[in-house]
């Protein structure tokens, strides 16, 4: 019953979708054909399909062990931007450019820059007592912000007619492409290890069951004497590491070059992904390639048929909104029952 | 004197937005439910707002837009979190980041063009006073209105039968409805008021504080705005004394840009954020202070039983 909500919810929202398309004036079938199925036609799409959802995946999967123990990491954004910092300083500085160290040490970076980012958080969450949420979010605008002063400042390309970028970085500190027709890169064979250790932390390790527990009851959890800031330490600085090294993933695949906009919202679409998986690592599989078609059919229909990109967001809040409402569906009875009194017409057991 | 006049008054406009949506989210809170979405429902009062303004429609009607976008996007919220009982963190987000999609679409068309602001009232004789007039009664109305609405929701929860139910909900879901109250019912009044308060706030940006329209233009200030809650502890009145306090670090940092300070501007726009972090730092160690005011029921889903 736990995967009837996610499909159901993804069928409503093709559904609003289709309502949507026809109000615009588009006709609901070949728009949502534009949407969801031209972008896999060809090899090249295939490429960029994984390629998206690669980093979704990554994310989401640091970000549901947090999840499971009610730890709310919702910066991942910045985490992702902190590890692509990060890691092209490394590509950019490091000495000598042709090191076959370069993409290991620019990893290595990635994943820090990422974590550092996300202990400031859980050292405050743990130590002293303050909402995650908020403050992930806040580091989320610093980060942005710092990125910015980077490809502003000292880090802007000497090279680059004043564009806010940073020079491209070597050979060496990218990952070279299957085939230079496409862009998929080896990092994702990153994302393949990354499921699978999630799956092992949660299905198969006592540390990984101590967080749902901490998740689900956290009074049981604190009489089984499990320490609630353990549970805040690593579900944050599992997403920070995996948000970091989604980012350094990025600058060294696709991007090749830190600018002032280096995530279309990965950060963000990788919570849905999260919930969408039901913060299971197979789940999120699926639940990352999906975010990563809507991606793709948004900049899609953009292209074909001068639809804004905006609509991707939407439909991301759809699919969520709907997931929410189906659990319910799903997991309570609903009866109807004739009004008491009060006024509680629909009545749930 | 004029730069003192000029830090005060924008301080002032500055923290107006804050405190619509922080007093809204202070209700919504104190019946014992967490909307994270503010941010998306200001954008979607922001975009209706400015849309309605470029349509050719009065500014109150504007205004009014936009505070019922924040009360349907805060219905969308409503359902899912009361009605079907999900996570209320996770609907908070989903409307967070669904208001900032929808609200791009519907700001698509309206161009890069500023619109004429919301005009500052012009009482006789009181506006005209030397340094009083420019201190107090020149704002626009909508400043006024947050003041009003401050002291409206002060007495409303501390000084009214009904406010006294609307917090006894927010500490046992469980006995008020054994006493009899609807909780549900007054749980949805409480969030499509928190919905009107978040879109007057949005409306407030973009039609009169920048007046612009410019993707996700809030930059922030809905999940600053839910700081301002815990930094108040709850508490109305430092509400007010907490939105000021930002409001002028966002003018100081205007000011700052200036005055041409040798600091690099994005670490001049990264202090609100970073304030934000270093009250709630300040305010969140001490557990007791905080456990004081605070809903005990806080986003916890309530399912009347029976």
């Amino acid at each position: 019953m736990r995967v009837a909500a996610p499909v159901l919810a993804s069928v409503l929202t093709l559904v609003v979708g289709s309502v949507f398309f026809a109000s615009l004036g588009h006709d609901p079938l070949p728009t949502l054909y534009a949407f969801f199925v031209e972008p896999l036609n060809s090899l090249n799409g295939l490429s960029e399909w994984l390629l998206k959802a690669s980093p979704l995946i990554l994310i989401a999967c640091g970000l549901a062990a947090g999840f499971r123990a009610n730890v709310w990491n919702i910066g991942a954004e910045g985490q992702f931007t902190m590890g692509a910092i990060a890691a092209s300083g490394v590509g950019l500085f490091w000495p000598d450019p042709e090191s076959v160290l370069l993409l290991p040490l620019m990893f290595v970076a990635g994943m820090g820059a990422g974590m550092a980012w996300a202990a400031i958080p859980a050292f405050l969450r743990a130590r002293m007592n303050t909402n995650e949420i908020l403050v992930t979010l806040m580091m989320t605008y610093i980060a942005t912000l710092f990125l910015s002063y980077l490809v502003h400042g000292p880090w802007r390309d000497p090279a680059g007619f004043n564009y806010p970028q940073t020079a491209l970085l070597p050979t060496a500190a990218l990952f070279e492409s299957f085939d230079p027709a496409y862009r998929l890169n080896p990092s994702i064979f990153i994302t393949v290890v990354a499921v699978f250790v999630m799956w092992l932390f949660t299905d198969r390790s006592f540390l990984g069951y101590k967080m749902s527990v901490s998740g689900a009851a956290p009074l049981a959890a604190r009489y089984a004497g499990f320490r609630e800031s353990a549970a805040v330490w690593i579900g944050l600085l599992a997403g920070g590491a995996a948000a970091g090294i989604a980012g350094m993933a990025e600058a060294a695949g696709p991007l090749g070059q830190l600018s002032s906009q280096i995530s279309p919202g990965y950060g963000f679409a990788a919570i849905i992904v999260a919930f969408i998986g039901r913060l299971n690592a197979f789940g999120i599989v699926l639940g990352g390639l999906l975010m990563s078609l809507l991606f793709l059919g948004g900049e899609g229909v953009q292209m074909t048929l001068g639809l804004p990109s905006a609509l991707t967001r939407i439909f991301q809040g759809i699919l969520l909104f709907f997931l929410l409402a189906a659990d319910f569906f799903i997991f309570y009875r609903v009866r109807l029952v004739r009004p008491a009194r009060d006024t509680h017409a629909l009545e749930t057991a | 004197m004029d730069l003192f006049i000029a830090i005060f008054t924008g301080t002032v406009i500055a923290a107006t937005p804050l405190i619509f949506a922080a007093l809204g989210e202070l209700v919504v809170e104190k019946s014992g439910v967490l909307n994270l979405g503010i941010e998306g429902m200001m954008l979607m009062g922001a975009a209706l707002a400015f849309g309605a303004v470029t349509a050719g429609y009065p500014m109150p009607v504007a205004i009014l837009a936009g505070a019922l976008a924040g009360v349907a996007a805060s219905l969308l919220f409503g359902v899912l979190a009361l009605t079907f009982l999900t996570n209320q963190y996770a609907a908070g987000l989903a409307l967070a980041i669904f208001g900032s999609g929808v609200s791009a679409f519907l700001g698509r068309g309206f161009g890069s063009e500023p619109i004429e602001a919301l005009h500052g009232i012009n009482v006789p004789v009181l506006s005209d006073l030397p340094l009083v007039g420019p201190l107090l009664f020149r704002f626009d109305p909508m400043v006024y209105l947050a003041l009003v609405m401050f002291a409206a929701i002060s007495w409303f929860l501390y000084r009214t039968k009904a406010g006294l139910i609307l917090r006894t909900i927010g500490e046992s879901p469980q006995t008020s409805h054994a006493i009899g109250y609807p909780v549900i019912r007054i749980r949805y009044m409480a969030v499509l008021f928190g919905g009107a308060m978040a879109g007057l706030a949005g409306a407030y940006l973009s039609v009169a504080y920048t007046p612009l329209w410019v993707e996700n233009m809030t930059a922030g200030k809905g999940w600053i705005a839910l700081a301002l809650v815990v930094f108040a502890t709850w508490r109305p009145l430092r509400i007010l004394l907490g939105a000021w306090l930002f409001g002028g670090m966002t003018i100081l940092q205007l000011q700052g840009q200036a005055l041409g300070l040798e600091v690099p501007s994005e670490l001049l726009s990264a202090l609100p954020y970073l304030a934000t972090i270093i009250v709630l730092v300040l305010i969140s160690r001490n557990r007791q202070m905080l456990a004081l005011h605070f809903p005990a029921s806080l986003a916890k889903p309530f399912r009347p039983a029976g």
